[in-house]
């Protein structure tokens, strides 16, 4: 398809901008103008529509297709939040409205918000406090880093290292080496989790904490979890929780009541929030009561006649890490949907999103080799690790996924496992689609035998057929301009 | 109320247990052992989605959000066309992920790829990223780069840079040893000897902002020589709607260019979501953080594109990433691009001349009330700063009972400007607005 650059006629428009209403001025000083004008593509409006519209026909999206990509939770999203997070009362709102005489009154609304989605997603993780400041995951993470160097800073402790699982998200030990520690990974025991031996051996004097994801990225639940914290808080470690996985978890276990002293949320996955194809998500942090002090400013208080304000009276906070609350619009979303599922609705996603992925697990482990045979929780890995007897690799059996309609999961991660296939059915599925998932994994393994070169050739059915990674990254072309 | 997203139904249920060989969906949780259970877990029940939209319309009624705006200070009040909405709303694209699979994601890297290019055109350079979070943790990105680059840890910022974005490099960088240099304004504008006195062969980077936090425009040519005198990179910060008309980062030398792209098709939505942006010369395009989209072909030499350079990133090299950036901002790029298509190269400069038409016209009106003074030792774009003969914040108040947010009071950020107004004029301000507005002014002093 052509680009929309490659579209532009000459003198052609595509928008009616408000008429100019008061006297031509002179123009600004030739040197500080730009010599030529932006070479934007010219187009008319209906070009623009034709255009965006049949590019997002070249999407897989939850909306089309079943899409059970690992870690991600791309769970449906109910379209009354769309309605809300577009109601003029929240999108026309100035976010320095506040910073006028008075002018809290105007964003009263705004603020309410703000307030109780922290309530909520603190009673929710069983934490003291929470920040909605986070714009994404991994800035969440990088904020609930910064806490804990800001704790270790506070109380003089001499800290350098963070401790991660060797099956962790990448952002984890990319999040610590900026925060400006040193990384110490820890290799995974036989039963799925992180080796406690290991673990032991490694914790010392100078962690400063201890990044964990629960469920970790194989989907298992790690019972040693409450001896994992109790050993760090010995050292003074603080337990880092990335909330990644929280969508196993609802009402089932909180990071706060097992030890945890900070955790981040990714409001995208676990509170149905749009994806948006790679953003805007939000990644609010919660702290236990040794951190409280030093989260970000501003605050939202509620005031003892009812109102709500926004506070900067924190003396150790460690400052801004957003311009303003976090991305709004997001946690307006998050909100809506936590309000309209309510205790039971959550819990109900928990338990139907274990129960998807341990149905498709249960169907599949005949076929593929599952690295670690344990009861998994809101998702698994297997791997294809049989198949690659007959050359077909995990990136095959995914890209044959495409040439019958659904999204690949998660190829090739976590990193320890072999080809690995880390699959996220999530709680929206239904029993037919998870069968008809099922269905042609096996087909998939079956060809694998029978006929490689179908898998290898995949997919024929795209717009395009595998595109040359190497030559992106050797020939680099990222601009047509 | 139960959860009626979750499809199964009893029987579905039972033959789902079945085959997975347990009795009860709680055996699934054996695991979780009681003493790991929650403590408690107090949310409210369930409500129906009317219920919902009634609290939250409620909510929305307590924001006096349609309030007329003059308020701008890095966030700004521009139209949006419809287009943008309605094509950014296709659920392909917004319930989408990342294009981890090139192949079922062509459209969410076609329109990443056009995005990137439109932002070049834009600013001038050569390699745009993916995008970002918002403008200040991309001008963060933009420091830590250069320190990478150059290993060199200090850093001359100008004061003229928005407070906010300097409020956040003093965060972000607290537990690491770097040494800002701040400069200080002298009448709205670069305090240009101390700005080429400080920078040496020890700086990283100078980070500049044009039009600055005041409004004022500058060219930055002879500062961005003397940084790159010393080895050092120069950062621009930019405001995307003002290229239409202003010289580019890429004409003064910038090395790195960064801002909030919010103004390019984005609600002000009470500060988010909103859009950083990156462009860097071609030389640094291996070393900056955030997703790149590039071109490239298919098995049978058909043009399609894909995430490149992702051995930069952090789910490759987890500890040695450039950063720990995972997702974009994908979904308001993408209205970022559709905005730029349809507003294009006549419109783009034609928007920006109706702005700066307009902040001039306003200029002029306030420039007639009696003991108010506009500050013109600069020439600006859509937003200027005003003496009051009163405290600014306190004048502000009274004007929000005429409809009005007047702008933003500066003594908050800059010490001793107590009495100073930011007054910012987009293309929405009618002539009506402006003269109600100038006339309001004149009678709150």
């Amino acid at each position: 398809m052509k680009l929309i650059f490659e579209k532009s006629v000459a003198g052609r428009r595509g928008v009616t901008l408000p008429r100019p209403d008061v006297p031509k001025r002179a123009i600004i000083d030739g040197k500080y103008t730009r010599k030529d004008a932006a070479p934007l593509p010219e187009v008319s409006e209906l070009d623009v529509v034709r255009h965006f519209t049949n590019l997002s026909r070249r999407n897989f999206s939850v909306d089309t297709n079943f899409y059970p990509l690992g870690s991600c939770t791309m769970k449906y999203n109910p379209k009354f939040t769309e309605a809300i997070a577009g109601f003029p009362g929240f999108t026309e709102l100035h976010p320095l409205t506040s910073h006028l005489g008075q002018a809290a009154m105007l964003v009263q609304g705004a603020l309410e918000v703000l307030y109780y989605i922290e309530q909520l997603l603190a009673e929710i993780t069983g934490m003291k406090e929470m920040t909605t400041e986070p714009l994404a995951g991994a800035h969440g993470e990088l904020t609930g880093i910064m806490l804990i160097a800001a704790y270790h800073r506070d109380k003089g402790n001499k800290k350098r290292f963070v401790i991660v699982p060797d099956s962790s998200h990448g952002t984890n030990p990319a999040t610590a080496a900026i925060a400006g520690y040193e990384i110490i990974s820890v290799p995974t025991g036989k039963n799925g989790c992180m080796d406690m031996e290991s673990y032991k051996a490694k914790l010392g004097k100078e962690v400063a904490a201890v990044m964990l994801t629960c469920p970790n990225t194989l989907g298992i639940f790690n019972t040693d979890i409450k001896e994992v914290a109790e050993l760090a808080h010995r050292y003074d470690a603080l337990m880092y929780y990335d909330g990644a996985n929280l969508n196993a978890m609802l009402g089932k276990c909180r990071p706060g009541d097992v030890g945890f002293d900070v955790v981040h949320l990714n409001l995208h996955k676990t509170f149905s929030t749009p994806h948006g194809g790679g953003g805007p998500g939000a990644g609010p942090v919660g702290v236990s009561g040794k951190l409280v002090d030093y989260l970000p400013v501003p605050k939202v208080v509620r005031n003892d006649n009812g109102t709500y304000a926004l506070s900067e009276k924190k003396p150790k906070s460690i400052g801004r890490i957003a311009p303003f609350y976090g991305n709004f619009a997001v946690l307006l979303k998050a909100y809506a949907y936590i309000m309209l599922l309510g205790r039971e609705g959550l819990i109900t996603a928990s338990e139907r999103a274990v129960l998807n992925a341990n149905y498709c697990l249960a169907k599949l482990k005949d076929v593929y080799e599952l690295p670690f045979e344990r009861t998994c929780m809101h998702e698994f890995v297997i791997s294809a690790s049989r198949q690659l007897k007959h050359g077909i690799r995990a990136i095959d059996i995914a890209k044959f996924l495409i040439d019958r309609d659904i999204h690949p999961p998660t190829v090739y991660f976590p990193l320890i496992v072999k080809e690995a296939l880390m699959v996220e059915p999530t709680e929206t599925e239904t029993k037919e689609t998870l069968d008809r998932f099922v269905e042609v994994m096996r087909e998939a393994a079956k060809l694998a035998e029978d006929d490689p070169e179908i898998l290898k050739n995949a997919p024929t059915n795209m717009p395009v057929s595998r595109l040359d990674e190497a030559r992106a990254a050797r020939e680099l072309n990222c601009s047509h301009i | 109320m139960s959860n009626y997203y979750t499809p199964h139904t009893e029987d579905d249920i039972k033959s789902m247990l079945d085959t997975i060989g347990v009795g009860s969906i709680e055996e699934l949780f054996k695991d979780i052992k009681g003493e790991l259970r929650p403590k408690s877990f107090n949310i409210p029940e369930g409500k129906s989605e009317l219920e919902v939209l009634t609290h939250f319309n409620r909510l929305a009624f307590n924001n006096c959000a349609g309030i007329v705006k003059f308020l701008g200070a890095g966030f700004y009040d521009h139209y949006i066309p419809s287009v943008v909405d309605m094509l950014s709303g296709r659920s392909e694209f917004y319930t989408a992920y990342t294009p981890y699979q090139p192949e079922c994601s062509q459209g969410t890297l076609q329109a990443i790829y056009e995005y990137q290019s439109a932002i070049c055109a834009l600013t001038g350079m050569e390699v745009a990223n993916a995008s970002l979070y918002e403008g200040g943790t991309a001008l963060y990105e933009a420091a830590m780069l250069s320190s990478r680059l150059k290993n060199r840890n200090k850093i001359v910022v100008d004061s003229g840079v928005n407070p906010i974005y300097r409020q956040m490099l003093h965060t972000y960088t607290q537990n690491l040893s770097m040494d800002f240099v701040e400069i200080s304004v002298s009448h709205g504008r670069s305090t240009r000897s101390d700005m080429l006195k400080y920078i040496d062969d020890k700086t990283a980077c100078v980070i500049l902002q044009n039009p600055n936090f005041f409004g004022a425009i500058d060219d930055h040519s002879d500062i961005i020589d003397k940084a790159h005198s010393h080895g050092a990179l120069a950062v621009e910060s930019v405001y995307p709607i003002s290229l239409g008309l202003l010289k580019t980062p890429a004409e003064m030398g910038a090395d790195i260019v960064t801002g909030e792209g919010q103004s390019m098709g984005m609600p002000l939505s009470f500060g988010g979501p909103y859009l950083g942006f990156m462009a860097v010369k071609k030389e640094l395009a291996r070393k900056i953080p955030g997703r790149i989209a590039g071109a490239t072909l298919d098995t049978k030499g058909k043009r399609g594109f894909v995430l490149t350079l992702q051995t930069r990133e952090q789910h490759i090299r987890r500890e040695k990433a450039t950063s720990n950036i995972c997702s974009n901002e994908a979904l308001c790029a993408l209205r970022a691009v559709i905005y730029l298509s349809v507003l294009g190269k006549e419109g783009i400069r034609e928007l920006a001349r109706l702005n700066h038409d307009k902040a001039e016209y306003a200029k002029e009106k306030i420039a007639k009330i009696k003991g108010v003074e506009v500050k013109r030792s600069s020439p600006t774009f859509n937003e200027f700063t005003v003496l009051l003969p009163k405290n600014a914040f306190n004048v502000t108040e009274g004007l929000i009972k005429n409809n009005f947010l007047a702008g933003l009071p500066l003594g908050r950020y800059y010490k001793g400007m107590d009495n100073y107004l930011l007054v910012a004029v987009t293309e929405k301000r009618t002539k009506q607005e402006i003269d109600g507005f100038a006339e309001a002014l004149g009678k709150a002093l």
